[in-house]
Parts: structure tokens; sequence; C-alpha cells
């Protein structure tokens, strides 16, 4: 079992990275890029253990170390 | 008095801090390895600047979580003063002992610099060497210093008068011109409600020696030198 996490800029929190990178798509020719955000993604191997309480435990990793709940928002998805 | 300097693999300002500290206090400060769990009774505990653990996730993400950090945690709740230099701030702040976070610079670029500060809290352990509003100049040296903070954190630093630092030109005027990384409301250093932890982005610790450009910082030192002695 897997935890896929995106860590991302919570929404008013300026992300001069994206834009940065949404600057050099222009630049090389993409048009109609209204704006880039930049995150991380984390990938959590779980091993075998119960389904059932992977989610709650993948959250307290996120609010602990994985993302920065001031600035960062976080999406968990446990797979198979 | 004794005093101590927190040492994580990638600290680098570690050695300019412990000269910084035997200057002022005439001893030399016991260096403390991040795994240390045990320490003796402290008078200071400075967190230096450099990039531990390589920054790895956040910058002083890891180290927050480290054991040593632990121990300094139970430290500040007794009130042995906490003094964190550019990535010591971002460790405090990952650690949950000042608020807010330190985002990348605005600019996008690793800033090394000599900046001018506005002294705007001289009530401090810290800062009671200075005259309020007393301008002054440190070197900055970082790519993550932009000081952030959700608006409601804001008010309550700015009406506790928990704002040390604020970066400013020559004159002492605070505006977006001479705000080197985007720090919000120009933020360069803050307390914790305290007032015995202390996490500021600029190098005290390089403006300490006339032969290295500048003793502004010097005074921080020796401010807590005359509190703690």
């Amino acid at each position: 079992m897997k935890a896929k996490v995106h860590v991302t800029l919570k929404t008013g929190v300026l992300d001069p990275q994206g834009k940065a990178v949404a600057h050099a798509l222009e630049s090389l020719g993409f048009s109609g890029v209204r704006g880039v955000r930049q995150g991380k993604f984390i990938e959590i191997d779980l091993g075998d253990q119960n389904p059932g309480g992977a989610h709650a435990r993948v959250d307290a990793m996120c609010r602990q170390l994985l993302a920065n709940t001031v600035i960062e928002d976080y999406a968990i998805d446990i797979v198979d | 008095m004794q005093t101590a300097v927190i040492v994580f693999p990638g600290s680098n300002c570690d050695r300019d801090v412990a000269v910084a500290l035997t200057q002022a206090t005439g001893r030399a400060p016991l260096m403390l390895w991040h795994r240390e769990t045990e320490m003796p009774p402290l008078d200071l505990i400075v967190i230096p600047g450099g990039f531990s653990y390589g920054d790895y996730l956040r910058a002083g993400a890891m180290a927050a979580h480290s054991p040593v950090i632990r121990e300094v945690t139970a430290r500040a709740a007794h009130g042995v003063p906490i003094l964190g230099i550019c990535n010591g701030f971002q460790v405090l702040c990952e650690a949950g002992m000042l608020p807010g976070v330190l985002m990348r610079n605005a600019g996008l670029r690793f800033l090394c610099r000599d900046v001018w500060l506005r002294v705007d809290n001289t009530e401090t352990a810290f800062t009671r060497g200075y005259r309020p509003g007393q301008v002054v100049r440190m070197p900055i040296a970082h790519n993550d210093g932009n000081y952030f903070a959700d608006p409601a954190t804001l008010d309550r630093l700015e009406a506790d008068g928990r704002i040390a630092f604020r970066y400013c030109d020559a004159a002492g005027t605070v505006d977006e011109a001479d705000n080197p990384n985007g720090s919000v409301r120009s933020i360069a250093g803050i307390v914790d409600d305290r007032g015995t932890v202390l996490g500021m982005m600029p190098h005290p610790e390089r403006a300490a020696d006339a032969r290295l450009g500048g003793t502004d910082g010097r005074i921080l030192f020796q401010s807590l030198l005359t509190v703690l002695a």
C-alpha cells in the first residue's frame, strides 16, 4: 500500500517559482498558460499495514512534517 | 555565563557565532551536536545559520524535529533565551517556537549583502543595548528569508511589539524598495510572546568585529551579557 501526497501552496500565497515557470513556458511559445503553481509530490511506501488507519496516519505525517500548514495545503491518495 | 551553539550537519555559521560569543562573554560556548539530548544548565542557546540537513523538504524542517531541538524547546519553556540566526530562525519557525514561516526570496535569488535594519523593540534581552528606532547595518545571506504569516498573526505581533527588526533604508524608513526578500511588513526578526526567543535573518555575528566590516551586531551579544551575566 502506498500513500501519494501532493503538497501545494495555499491559494493567496504568492508562488514566485510558479510565476517564473509560467513566464518560461510563455517564452517557449506555449500560449494560453493562465497560471502555474508549483508543489511537491511525495510517495510513501506503507507496507502491508491495515488500510483502515492509513489515511489518518498519513494525515498526521503531513501535519507534523510533510507540509507547513501556515502556507501549504496537502492532498492524500491511498493506493494499493 | 555559559552559552551553547547547536551544530547540525550543514551548519556553517556555528564557528562565527562561537567567536562572537567568546568575545562578548570571555568564555567559549559549548558546541552541541544535533544528536545531543542532554545539556548542562545554560544561559543562552544559539541556533546558527547554514543549511541544516541540506534544507531537505523545507529550510529548517528536518532540524526542527531533531533530538537536540526537543531539548532546546524544553529549555525555552523554562525561559532560557534562544537566538536563531538565519537558518536558526527557519528552524524556530518550523519547530513552532515562533509563528510564521520563511519562504523562498521573492526575487528567487540567493542574497548575500549588507542591509539596514531598524530596531523596533529594545525591551528584549537581545536588543536592549540599541536605542529605540536605531538604524543598524548587518549582512544577510539567504535563499529563504521571505517571512510570511497570516494577517491576524501579524497584527498580534505588531500589537505586542514582537517585531524586533525591520528592513529599512539608511535613514530608517521602512518601504518596499528596501525590503530585500519580500518579507511581509518588512519583518527581519521577531520574538516569542515572552520575548526570550529571537529569530532573525540578518547575521549579527558577521557584524561583531570592526576588521570584518562592522560592529552593530556586537551590541546584540553585549546586550545579552548585560542581562544574563
